[in-house]
């Protein structure tokens, strides 16, 4: 109960660093949930996140499984409110201050300078989660091909993943 | 490049007819929809429901409100809830659109959590979770593809994104720190060129 105003804390700061995306602020989660306040291990992280993928609606409802465990169901509801709060205050304040912003010749600027950053974050963000999914050359083959798979094809991603989980069960079942 | 500079300006809050008689309620309904039937990326759905299916905001404004809502911190699915929420109906209808569209993955992986924390040890379930987190790399690779398809203007914004991937990765400057750094140089490169004299103050 006493993690609350830690989930708090560290959940509205992660909401500010998503620029992008979820994944955005993925190196950051990890520090801050696993290694300081552990309130997860790594691989616990991961799969949390790669299921998450699987779930309908905004790609980041894992931080839910994190609240819970951490703080029960009060921790559920205090992760989602300051994760998704301080964003939504900040989209709903841009989405009035919208038509003074487009004559603005620095809205283009920011727009196109934010879009390599904001990739650039995700990258860095798929890394440091691949140094714990990709553990040798059968995880490694999986990614690439549901690469190459959704460059390639226009598939459903959430069945690749789904498929994922069959693949690993034939592979890796000892 | 000048594509974004070059889209004729744009009034929110013109798909008149359709948009006025808007309750909270259908708004809500609508993101819940959305919110429980999105497998596999928000976007498209949105697109469906709010464009073809609801016709409350036009195709332009879709893509005008999507940028807005890439450009912010926030996911998109989120972000695009309390725009196209606000311009229904002011901040009740962001509310709306945040509530629904966060509900019904918010619950399923509540109930996944406890699953998991009960049951993860569990071989098979290990085995099929190394599985999905290694997709879940493919996926993220896979949208770092487009999106530098779709978003770059520059062949130097290759340069922005490996300095990003470096800092945080490498030198482990934090998200923070990297995002105001590499940002303010990056935006600086793609300062204004059209000589525009009028006043440049935010």
């Amino acid at each position: 109960m006493n993690e609350i105003p830690a989930l708090i804390r560290v959940f509205a700061y992660l909401s500010i660093l998503t620029v992008g995306g979820g994944m955005a602020a993925f190196p950051e989660m990890k520090i801050l949930t696993v290694d300081v306040h552990k309130w997860l291990t790594f691989p616990q992280l991961i799969h949390l996140y790669s299921v998450g993928q699987m779930a309908p609606g905004p790609n980041m409802m894992m931080i839910v499984s994190i609240g819970q465990w951490a703080g029960g169901i009060l921790g559920a509801i205090a992760v989602l409110g300051a994760f998704f709060g301080p964003t939504a205050v900040l989209a709903f304040m841009v989405a009035k201050a919208w038509k003074k912003l487009e004559k603005w010749p620095w809205r283009t600027s920011i727009q196109q300078g934010l879009a390599p950053v904001s990739i650039g974050l995700l990258l860095a963000g798929c890394f440091s989660m691949a140094k714990g999914a990709i553990t040798g050359t059968e995880t490694a083959a999986i990614a690439v091909a549901v690469l190459l798979i959704l460059l390639q094809y226009k598939v459903n991603p959430a069945l690749l993943v789904l498929a994922s989980a069959g693949v690993g069960i034939l592979t890796f079942m000892p | 490049m000048a594509d974004t500079a070059a889209r004729p300006a744009l009034q929110l809050g013109e798909t008149a007819a359709k948009a006025a008689a808007v309750s909270i309620w259908e708004i809500f309904l609508e993101f819940l929809i959305i919110g429980a039937t999105s497998f596999g990326g928000v976007v498209p759905y949105l697109r469906g429901s709010l464009v073809t299916k609801r016709q409350w905001i036009d195709d332009k404004e879709f893509v005008e409100m999507l940028s807005i809502s890439q450009s912010l911190p926030g996911l998109n699915a989120t972000n695009m809830a309390v725009l196209v929420g606000e311009k229904l109906r002011g901040a009740m209808g962001s509310i709306a659109g945040i509530v629904g569209i966060c509900l019904p993955g918010g619950l399923l992986m509540f109930a996944v959590g406890i699953f998991y924390h009960h049951h993860g040890e569990h071989v098979w379930i290990t085995a099929a979770l190394k599985g999905v987190a290694a997709a879940a790399v493919g996926l993220i690779l896979s949208t770092v593809v487009s999106l530098s398809k779709k978003s770059l203007s520059h062949n130097f914004d290759f340069v922005f994104m490996a300095a990003t991937v470096i800092a945080v990765n490498r030198l482990h400057l934090g998200v923070p720190r990297t995002l105001v750094a590499v940002g303010a140089l990056a935006i600086l490169f793609h300062h204004p060129r059209k000589a525009q004299k009028e006043s440049v103050k935010p």
